[in-house]
């Protein structure tokens, strides 16, 4: 069985990003995301998603080396700024390279 | 005692819970379950009422209405501005908090007036769907000019598809295709539960309340004051506005509760997106921290008693 490398991006930021955020990742060359609700503390204080303005989501985007920079770099530009933000990026083995 | 009405008892029993950092909590699928209720009822009370007239007699109070959150707005942003000292962004944020509605607030007035037995005009919830819309516009513009790097498809979305004017259009055309026969069948969820969702939904925000109270502790004594004294001003240019519009007592309170009003839940969402350099923090604190439990407390009772003298003092 054979491992291909990649990268796994993981955005954690506001809720009220999700459509606009969804867009760029996709102009942007991802073939795909998973999002899903999340809550903790942060350099913005507490998001404890007990309501819409203080909700937070974690958007999970496996792609190339290429395209994970590219992400990077355009979020910091637009977002960092002005919105609770905090992304990383793994290295990660998937099975199959094509469907990234 | 008996005079306080119960639904109030728990907005003050949230807020001393959140206050004591009680566990307590409403899940937040709950929350958005009893506000979609909530929305809908109102959309739906206003358009049987609707369904009873034609459109085109309310074209004058639409164009009224949309004119006094405009006002509003513009009239809110330059004292934040000069006096309070925001930044730019963040004056006209809050203006734009202030110049559109609280529908929580509406919901609470609904209740005052059928717990008194005023009759008010029941299309009013229209007024409501039209408040939202025209303060966000003004805010965006007064933070940045009409500069074409606005993105205005994007506030468009944010601002038409936003789940409370989505909800309140639906419920508004429901209730005014099918008219008051139609509803009968779904009024035991909508009309009859009204009361009790409410109940649930003033609790949660007592609790949202308390926790915008640490914040407001940061940002001071002008919001506080700016949070009450906005709402009173504005109250009393609703009031003449629905005195001149030709309203009924009950009318007139509910438009002054509605210029009184303070969105937190539209306005936010669309200014986060439009207007991000604005700190939601400030604007968010004094909507909720301070403007929303003084009009459901003490305001809308105010409110009332200024639409009687209106009433009284120049006649109608």
């Amino acid at each position: 069985m054979n491992f291909y490398p990649l990268k796994l991006v993981t955005i954690v930021t506001e809720a009220a990003l999700e459509s606009s955020l969804v867009a760029d990742i996709d102009r942007l060359g991802a073939h795909g995301y998973t999002i899903t609700d999340a809550r903790g503390k942060g350099g913005r204080g507490i998001r404890n998603a007990s309501w819409s303005t203080s909700a937070n989501i974690r958007v999970e985007i496996v792609c190339d080396g290429e395209v994970s920079k590219a992400i990077a770099l355009h979020l910091k530009e637009h977002y960092y700024d002005n919105y609770a933000m905090v992304l990383y990026i793994n290295d990660v083995d998937v099975l199959r390279p094509d469907k990234f | 005692m008996s005079s306080i009405d119960p639904i109030i008892l728990f907005f003050l029993f949230g807020m001393l819970a959140g206050v004591a950092r009680s566990e307590l909590r409403l899940p937040s699928q709950i929350y958005d379950f009893i506000t979609v209720l909530l929305l809908l009822a109102i959309g739906l009370k206003g358009g049987v009422e609707l369904s009873k007239q034609p459109f085109s007699t309310l074209l004058p109070q639409i164009v009224t209405v949309a004119g006094m959150g405009i006002l509003l707005t513009l009239l809110a942003f330059p004292v934040l501005l000069s006096l309070g000292r925001f930044k730019r962004a963040d004056a006209a944020s809050i203006a734009a908090h202030y110049g559109s509605v609280s529908v929580g607030t509406f919901a609470v007035v609904l209740a005052y007036m059928s717990s008194k037995q005023i009759a008010y005009e029941e299309h009013m919830a229209l007024f409501v769907v039209i408040l939202e819309i025209p303060a966000i516009l003004v805010g965006i513009v007064l933070a940045r000019g009409m500069s074409r790097k606005n993105q205005w498809d994007k506030v468009a979305r944010e601002v038409l598809l936003g789940k409370g004017v989505v909800l309140m259009v639906g419920g508004l055309l429901i209730g005014w295709i099918t008219g008051p026969a139609g509803v009968v069948s779904i009024k035991p969820l909508f009309f009859d539960l009204f009361k009790g969702i409410l109940a649930l939904f003033l609790l949660e925000m007592g609790l949202i309340t308390a926790s915008q109270l640490g914040s407001l502790k940061k940002h001071g004594l002008f919001l506080a004051v700016f949070g009450i004294a906005m709402p009173v001003l504005s109250a009393a240019g609703g009031t003449l506005i629905g005195w001149i519009m030709g309203l009924s007592i009950g009318g007139t309170t509910i438009l002054a509760t509605l210029a009184a009003s303070a969105s937190y839940i539209a306005v936010p969402a669309a200014m986060r997106i439009s207007v991000p350099e604005a700190n939601q923090t400030l604007s968010l604190s004094a909507s909720l921290g301070i403007t929303f439990p003084f009009n459901i407390l003490l305001g809308i009772p105010l409110y009332h008693w200024f639409a009687e003298q209106v009433h009284r003092f120049l006649g109608g």
